[in-house]
């Protein structure tokens, strides 16, 4: 497993924290993601590249049973969160959810809460009893590992809506932190942001990454290359490769990842 | 399964919780009660509309039975004797509601034309309000103006101006009353213009520019413009609108019993009172006193009823149809 | 030169052509200005006839008997706040959460026919509905209740509510119901607390409308609620509505009475203005009931 970037934790020994094995992915009749099989390692990052409409973005909203929410979208195969299939019958998507949480493209601060709401909200929204003072040290935990403390201290009161894009998105991080999940989507979290804000949220991603499982898909390849420890390469729905970061982009093994990867598609 | 095992050594744990098994029983069943519920609450709706019908059916099912189709053809109600014909009613609603459409329609597409090719934006959703709160008055009231305002103003000033130029026609001659089938027509013309307008200059605003500019480009004047590219292609949701006003006219009620005299007989005179059928419903329902004179007045609702809904049914599919090409050019 | 400056200029059947385009724009503006006429009128005479027959006493005081001078509308007031109050409560949550059941399901066969019920209701007749409420409750009860004007009220509630409901929250971002879904957060608590909660200021918007809709109905309460002249609050005896009241009066033939009824439309006109301006003063001007 020791891959020469162990990183902080190397004293853990590495273990798949999350195992996909032949996950079949459908929109209707359209089959979107084909017999993908990989796993995840524990306090890892890796990205998923890929061409749009490769089946990357559904792929990882599988990987949290976000992908059935759309109508008419089923999914099969397994996904084995610490070696419990998260498909079973009787696992609850709800559960899966707040143990993996997501990030998505778009910010998407709740508009009728306040910043600190919205950091609260999985802990409110869940029911969860704690008192004022748990609820403020959650929200200043949350927002510290999300770097965004310092410029929103002074007004946790204000509308999450209030802030710029770069700061909404890490707020959402920040949400998606404060239930405590162990691995972490990110579905192109910085397609919408500037490239200030870009470079802000992938600090974040390394910083994050000795506490967290994250998995990020991204359409930009610098960002895989500069971030992730792992890299997938999927192509119309199927997972062409995988792999090392630095292999896949120095010396990938198949055609169509070469390609891609030096701008021949895509 | 313990997840507790799974957390990293320097994971900051402030808030503990209890991330057992997960119990799909407990959790779901919020998720489900929530889903039967609001079902239930759609279904609702339609079990309103179906026990709507089924009540009127069943309540007015003496009628039918003793009257059968005759009931529609006959121009005699004659609750003393129990005899018992809707067709003085349903004559009544459809001249006067004729009536209102052929004033309303025409100031109903000027305003709609002025609203979204004349006035610049900001006028036109003030004036828009404007016609709006014309809807948003009460019938009730609408009726009492009409029975101390407008009834007499007609009777005084518009009678004997239309009996003086057209009164070779059967139309407009006989006595000038107050009240009767023209003041019913007027006051349900000034109810429905709103309804009519407002749908017409949506249907006009949402002519796509480009449109527009081509007629212009080729020379046309705005006229021309609006004659050969807005009105054209706003003609579905034209129909549409008109037909969503008669609806309103056939089955208002209020204002129009106060001002058409209620009287169960046809008459060619448009001066003289008549009765629609909501107008009889509200008149007489609350003093029915036999069985079969309720039964009657229930099959008139019933008749109404079958009226608007076929009306409703085609009016919504035409409208429908320009909001569906207005969805699919905004992409959704 | 001279061809380019007539062309300019306007050759004469262009001047026709271009005298008959302003005729007609000047008609559909003189179109506009009568279709508003009416409008100041009523609202005028209103204003003349109403305020000059309102005192306090009409607040205060009991409708009073034939023959006698003076007299209120107290018992009217009070009870067409009760049977639309009533009408809002039984109505409200049923549009809501069929409002919510059909956002939710967009593509079922089953969706299509509840909307398409909705949307017949509303064009059903307000004396029909009082006919069906009549028919279900009236007659089983045995009498004219406030309750049977209520539901009456309900049912042509209910149609408006729904599918202003299911608009305001289509106009959530699906983009919210994800991101809550994403937190772990179940279906029924996503629904309420993130999309409804959103929608919430457009849903309110609908419901006053709504609200102020079905309290200037007369028909549907004709033979349910029926009026009494008398202090009622009981849901199961009739009661005085402003609506029916102003109704007696204004086709009374007693002067009194009818001055009474001119006030009763003043005060009932004011309800409804001031909720409808209300509601689109604080919406931006935006908001409109569906018809």
């Amino acid at each position: 497993m020791d891959d020469g970037r162990g990183g902080k934790s190397a004293k853990i020994i590495m273990a798949d924290k999350l195992v996909v094995k032949n996950l079949n992915a459908y929109f209707s009749q359209i089959h979107a993601v084909r017999d993908v099989s990989l796993e995840f390692e524990e306090n890892r990052i890796a990205a998923i590249i890929g061409p749009s409409g490769c089946g990357k973005s559904t792929l990882v909203r599988c990987l949290n049973r976000m992908h059935e929410v759309v109508p008419g979208a089923r999914a099969t195969g397994e996904v084995l969160l610490d070696g419990n299939n998260i498909y079973d019958d009787d696992v609850d998507p709800v559960q899966v959810r707040r143990r993996i949480g997501m990030v998505f493209q778009k910010p998407t601060p709740f508009p009728t809460m306040s910043i600190e709401d919205n950091v609260a909200a999985g802990l409110t929204l869940n029911g969860v009893q704690i008192s004022r003072a748990e609820r403020d040290s959650v929200v200043e935990r949350s927002l510290r590992q999300a770097a965004l403390w310092d410029e929103v201290k002074d007004r946790l009161r204000r509308p999450g809506a209030s802030l710029s894009g770069g700061q909404q998105q890490r707020l959402c991080v920040a949400r998606a932190l404060a239930v405590q999940p162990e691995v972490i989507l990110m579905d192109e979290p910085c397609s919408a942001l500037d490239p200030i804000s870009t470079a802000r949220i992938e600090e974040l991603l390394l910083e994050l990454k000795s506490a967290y499982t994250i998995v990020i898909v991204t359409h930009n390849m610098q960002q895989a290359a500069r971030t992730s420890d792992k890299t997938a390469f999927m192509y119309t729905g199927n997972l062409v490769e995988y792999g090392a970061t630095k292999q896949i982009f120095t010396n990938p093994t198949r055609r169509e990842t070469e390609d891609y990867i030096t701008g021949r598609f895509g | 399964m313990s997840e507790l095992d799974s957390s990293v050594a320097e994971r900051v744990t402030v808030v503990r919780r209890e991330r057992a098994k997960p119990h799909v029983g407990v959790r779901l069943i919020g998720d489900r009660i929530f889903n039967v519920t609001t079902f239930s609450l759609a279904l609702s709706i339609l079990l309103l509309l179906a026990g709507l019908a089924i009540a009127l059916i069943y309540d007015s099912f003496p009628a039918i039975r003793q009257f059968g189709l005759h009931f529609l053809v006959s121009t005699d109600w004659d609750p003393v004797n129990e005899q018992y014909g809707a067709l003085p009613f349903i004559y009544g609603t459809f001249v006067s509601s004729f009536i209102a459409l052929i004033v309303a329609v025409p100031l109903s597409l000027g305003v709609a034309l002025c609203l979204s090719e004349m006035a610049p934006d900001w006028l036109g959703h003030r004036l828009g309000f404007l016609v709006d709160l014309l809807a948003a008055i009460p019938s009730v009231v609408y009726g009492l103006w009409a029975v101390f305002v407008m009834g007499p103003w007609l009777r005084d000033h518009v009678e004997p101006l239309l009996a003086k130029w057209f009164g070779f026609l059967p139309f407009f001659q006989g006595p000038k009353v107050a009240v009767g089938m023209l003041s019913a027509g007027m006051i349900l013309a000034i109810m429905i213009i709103p309804y009519i307008s407002s749908v017409c200059t949506d249907v006009f605003r949402v002519v796509p520019q480009s449109q527009r500019e081509a007629a212009l480009a080729l020379g046309a004047t705005k006229w021309e413009m609006v004659k050969t590219a807005v009105i054209p292609y706003g003609m579905t949701g034209v129909i549409g609108a008109i037909i969503v006003g008669l609806g309103r006219a056939l089955g208002e009620t209020i204002a129009v019993a106060m001002v058409i005299g209620n009287s169960a007989e046809i008459s060619a005179s448009l001066f003289k009172p008549a009765a629609t059928l909501a107008s009889v419903i509200a008149n007489e329902f609350a003093e029915a006193t036999s069985d079969m004179y309720v039964a009657a007045l229930i099959e008139l609702g019933l008749v109404l009823l079958i009226m608007c809904v076929a009306l409703n049914v085609v009016a919504r599919a035409l409208v429908l149809g320009v909001q569906q090409r207005r969805y699919r050019e905004m992409g959704r | 030169m001279a061809a380019a400056a007539s062309f300019l200029r306007g050759e004469t059947s262009y001047r026709i052509r271009k005298f008959k385009s302003d005729g007609m724009m000047a008609i559909t503006v003189g179109a506009t200005i009568l279709t508003l006429i009416p409008l100041f009128l009523v609202l005028g005479y209103l204003l003349f006839k109403g305020f000059s027959s309102l005192n306090w006493a009409f607040f205060t005081h009991m409708p009073a008997p034939v023959g006698e001078k003076g007299g209120g509308m107290a018992n009217a007031i009070v009870g067409t706040l009760e049977v639309v109050g009533i009408a809002a409560l039984i109505g409200v949550p049923i549009g809501v959460g069929a409002g919510l059941y059909l956002a939710a399901n967009r593509a079922s066969q089953f969706t299509n026919w509840i909307r398409f019920s909705a949307d017949v209701l509303m064009g059903v007749p307000s004396i029909v509905i009082g006919i069906f409420a009549y028919a279900i409750v009236v007659r089983p009860f045995g009498g004219f209740s406030a309750l049977s004007g209520s539901v009456a009220l309900a049912a042509m509630m209910v149609p408006l509510v729904t599918r202003t409901t299911e608009e305001m929250v289509l106009l959530v971002p699906p983009e919210l119901r994800e991101a809550s879904l994403a937190l772990g957060v179940p279906n029924w608590r996503t629904t309420l607390s993130v999309v409804a909660r959103t929608a919430l200021a457009g849903i309110t918007t609908g419901v006053i409308l709504a609200i102020a809709r079905v309290a200037g109905e007369t028909a549907p309460l004709l033979f349910t609620a029926f009026g009494n002249r008398f202090w009622s609050t009981s849901l199961f005896h009739p009661i005085n509505t402003l609506t029916v009241q102003v109704y007696t009066y204004a086709i009374s033939p007693f002067p009194d009475w009818q001055r009474q009824a001119w006030a009763g439309a003043v005060v009932l006109t004011g309800i409804i203005l001031a909720l409808e301006l209300g509601v689109r003063w604080m919406t931006g001007g935006a908001a409109k009931a569906p018809r």
